[in-house]
């Protein structure tokens, strides 16, 4: 395994100049690949979700030629498709105090100032143009009757500026990409691999220079060389493996990059999401979100009573406790996501909690229905009351939902700079798989907005930067698939699936990922502390080691075979669920998601700690079972003040 | 806060589930180990299944026991787990996604079955869909039926301002409707005839709603639909099993704009 050398120097890259004009200036200085050039690279683009299918799409309508690797059968069903609620953008077309200051600083603050300012602020720059990029690709967006493009609000923001599409949002702006994207495949500009996984990086002479897919329907180890890699393979949420994640999402690709050299940064930053639908069954495999939209009519209660058993019904009005809106009256059921699910949390830890397992909390649309009729509430979430009832048997037009925090979101991964390359050269990272935008925290409807800004506005100006940079050098390095680069990366891809194939153990992968997916939970979950972290570093080796000793991974290796592909996600998750305890462990400091008991205010909120952890944690692979080595990039904040979150 | 660990979520859950009642099934499930082989019917019985457990949880949880007698896993497709990726696909008690209308399979509950209740298990049969292996099948004609026109050609950065092309809500919902396809192919399934003119007409019929579309609005209805009969789907006659059977429930009035459109195009 070859790792980066110890002297790694974190540079963020980040432009001078005033915040308002960096990315501005940035866009002149960088230098340019011009169209007759641009036909002599290669690039590969892996996940085809907003961030991938985007920027594939981008890149081949200037002139790249682009390979498009996915694990899916079909690009249009990356995980993205399942995004419900909204896409935020500082359009101010309700007239109502937006700007792009204010979004910047919303998602700062929100974030609970753990982000990259110069990145935050692009975000919101860039965040104006998708809208205008994706209305122009027919996608259906909600609209007022006179024509004009709706918005609503959510959490963590006082001004609406999400717009939406019923609560499918996700799906619409994925196809509208994913229709771009195939666009090009049939310009003959996108070469498109699907049922691929990545299973390692190239470096050759340093630089990102190709990968090695494992073909899921053969099981042939496939080689693609090319000028830079940009990996958009999402999050890593299924580390909990109950997730509102698709059961397929995971951190294997980005992982064998951590493995080359590539830092991750910030594991310990994942967000639990205040409003999914509660655990059922035991053998349940995933968790169902239940957008966060609804908070804009929905309210949240528990009853005022310990252990009331009552139905809600029956439970009179000034006998519930509308916790949300009496402890933050400002922002009320609208608070961040952190702040929602901990309170959730600590209501249901305190015998407060409804339902069958008393792991839950009402939504109640009561209200809203007697305000606004039945017909207006089904209008703005009726796909999503259906599913509700279709998993729970209740009907919330009725009855109160039920829901839960879940892991839904991670704003770890790996490092990037300005111009989201990470520290290989040549190796970018966009959307979920980065960490560098949303801090500690990440706010509703944020998520989209990333993974097209960095696909479809960011990418396209700092790639041919990239490229231009490093002309002589890539031409002086041809590559080619054939060079023992490759074949030593084979080799080791095929003796790790070997590894895993020769067990002969008595358990399926399946059920060593839902032992550590408890364990990830328990310790490293809504709350943690040192005590807990300290369990997870002790555990998780154990739960590696019985891994490695009594998996079963029936079948062939040469065809279709879940098992196997399970057997190699879950292997990186020990790896990566150890990882986020080290880095919980050292942040000894609460801010956003990271709530670490040691450091509560006294009012019970997140203590911040911006003396010692105002820093991205970047961590460094050092081998199977070995400790990371830590890097720090301070975070300077030129233009705001840092400020302990208030949304009372 | 410290005096409650997190452990006692897990804990109070796993006490809560203990008395639960639960189910016992008989599965007849298809298996083939590739398009060139002949399949057949594998019986199995599961214990201990929760109302509450999601068909794909049912199969989960024989597919754990069969890994554990070292025996081969039944290979079957799921993503999202919630009814929005399209990649579940399976043909149940001879209904594709199922006994439960406008609901994919990840979106069924056993609660649905009784307690020792037979269910047959079928991937989506059509003969554009190859079986790759046992419940999975190959639907990549679709992508290519997208390719020929299923989007609006604008590059990246060269849109207008969005709210320049305000579009009647009407039409923006009809848009909507037909944009919901998940693209599962059980409309091909649940066809007689293996046609996809659901599927494809759904994808015309989006952007003749919109002005958006407009510009391309011939070539798109004449490319895709002389792709859909290049990858060998039938042709609609109209039985509307395919409406029947569709998990976002999309009308086959989209069917029938895609062939006005495409008698249009002809003029045009």
């Amino acid at each position: 395994m070859i790792m980066s050398p110890d002297n790694i120097r974190l540079d963020s890259q980040v432009p001078d100049g005033p915040l308002e004009e960096k990315w501005d200036n940035h866009k002149q200085a960088m230098k340019l690949v011009s169209p007759a050039n641009k036909r002599g690279y290669n690039i590969l683009v892996v996940g085809t979700g907003l961030a991938g299918a985007s920027a594939a799409a981008s890149l081949a309508e200037m002139g790249y030629n682009v390979k498009s690797f996915c694990i899916q059968d079909s690009p249009r069903r990356a995980h993205s498709v399942a995004a419900q609620g909204g896409i935020n953008a500082a359009k101010n077309y309700p007239n109502d105090g937006d700007s792009v200051w204010r979004l910047f600083y919303d998602t700062i603050k929100g974030g609970d100032f753990r982000s990259r300012e110069a990145n935050t602020y692009r975000l919101a720059q860039v965040s104006v143009n998708i809208i205008d990029q994706c209305v122009a690709q027919g996608v259906p967006f909600a609209r007022e009757y006179g024509g004009g493009l709706a918005n609503r609000s959510f959490g963590g923001a006082q001004v609406s500026r999400t717009f939406y599409a019923r609560g499918q949002t996700g799906q619409q702006l994925l196809y509208g990409a994913y229709g771009a994207l195939m666009r090009q495949v049939d310009a003959g500009k996108v070469e498109l691999f699907p049922r691929r996984e990545m299973l390692d990086l190239v470096l050759v002479d340093g630089k990102a220079r190709g990968i090695v897919c494992r073909n899921l329907l053969t099981g042939e180890y496939e080689r693609y060389a090319g000028d830079a890699v940009l990996l958009c393979t999402g999050g890593y949420s299924t580390v909990f493996y109950l997730s509102t994640n698709a059961v397929n999402s995971n951190v294997t690709a980005a992982w064998r990059c951590h493995r080359r050299g590539a830092l991750f940064a910030n594991p310990c930053y994942t967000q639990i999401h205040p409003t999914c639908m509660p655990r059922m069954a035991e053998g349940q495999s995933k968790l169902t979100l239940m957008s966060e939209s609804l908070r804009n009519d929905g309210r949240v209660w528990v009853p005022k009573k310990k252990g009331d058993a009552r139905p809600a019904h029956e439970i009179p009005e000034d006998e519930r406790d509308y916790y949300l809106e009496t402890k933050y009256p400002a922002f009320g059921n609208l608070v961040p996501r952190d702040i929602a699910s901990r309170q959730a949390k600590e209501k249901c830890d305190a015998g407060f909690g409804v339902g069958r397992t008393g792991h839950a909390v009402y939504l109640d649309f009561a209200d809203a229905i007697r305000r606004d009729g039945e017909d207006l509430v089904r209008g703005k979430y009726g796909n999503l009351f259906d599913i509700y009832e279709e998993i729970n048997d209740e009907n919330p037009y009725k009855v109160p939902m039920k829901i839960y925090p879940a892991p839904h979101y991670t704003m770890g991964g790996l490092w990037v700079d300005y111009n989201l390359m990470t520290t290989i050269p040549g190796l970018f990272s966009l959307g979920e798989s980065n960490f560098s935008d949303h801090g500690a925290n990440r706010l509703g409807a944020s998520a989209l907005m990333q993974g097209l800004a960095d696909g479809y506005f960011v990418i396209p100006y700092t790639l041919g930067h990239y490229l231009a940079g490093v002309k002589s050098e890539l031409e002086s390095v041809p590559v080619a698939t054939d060079m023992a680069e490759f074949d030593a990366h084979v080799d080791e891809v095929s003796e790790g699936v070997d590894e895993l194939k020769d067990i002969g153990g008595n358990r399926s992968a399946n059920q060593f990922h839902q032992d550590l997916g408890k364990l990830v939970w328990d310790c490293v979950g809504i709350s943690r502390s040192e005590e807990s972290c300290k369990k997870a570093l002790n555990e998780i080796p154990k739960l590696r080691d019985e891994f490695y000793q009594n998996l079963s991974v029936p079948g062939s290796k040469e065809d279709y075979n879940k098992e196997l592909e399970n057997a190699g996600r879950v292997a990186d998750y020990l790896e990566l669920g150890a990882l986020m305890a080290r880095d919980a462990l050292d942040r000894n400091e609460s801010c956003g998601c990271h709530l670490r008991e040691e450091s509560i205010t006294e009012e019970g909120e997140a203590k911040r700690d911006d003396e010692e952890f105002a820093y991205v944690a970047a961590w460094q692979y050092q081998g199977r079972g070995e400790d990371e080595k830590l890097h720090k990039e301070k975070l300077e904040f030129e233009s705001v003040k840092l400020s302990q979150r208030s949304y009372k | 806060m410290s005096e409650t660990l997190s452990t006692s979520d897990v804990a109070s859950f796993e006490a809560s589930s203990a008395s639960l009642e639960t189910r016992t099934y008989h599965l007849k499930i298809w298996r083939q180990r590739s398009d060139r082989e002949t399949g057949g019917f594998e019986e199995f019985t599961v214990p201990d299944i929760l109302p509450d457990q999601s068909f794909l949880e049912m199969l989960d949880v024989l597919n754990d026991s069969l890994v554990a007698e070292g025996k081969e896993a039944i290979a079957f497709e799921s993503d999202c787990r919630e009814g929005i990726c399209g990649a579940c696909s399976l043909v149940i008690d001879g209904v594709p996604h199922g006994p439960v209308p406008g609901t994919t399979t990840c979106g069924l509950r056993m609660r649905i079955w009784q307690d020792g209740a037979n269910i047959t298990i079928e991937p989506f049969r059509a003969k554009s869909f190859p079986i790759i292996k046992d419940l999975v099948v190959d639907r990549t004609a679709f992508d290519r039926i997208i390719q020929k026109g299923g989007y609006v050609s604008v590059g990246t950065g060269s849109a207008p301002e969005a709210n320049l092309t305000p579009i009647g809500k009407q039409n923006a919902e009809l848009a909507f409707e037909a944009a919901t396809c998940i693209g599962c192919g059980a409309c091909v399934a649940a066809c007689p005839n293996a046609s996809a003119s659901l599927f494809t007409g759904a994808k015309i019929a989006q952007y003749t709603y919109l002005p958006q579309g407009q510009v391309e609005r011939a070539q798109r209805v004449q490319k895709m639909v002389d792709q859909m009969d290049e990858e060998g789907f039938g042709d609609c006659s109209n039985h509307a099993e395919c409406e029947a059977a569709c998990p976002k429930k999309i009308s086959i009035t989209n069917i029938a704009k895609m062939r006005k459109e495409y008698a249009k195009s002809l003029f045009s």
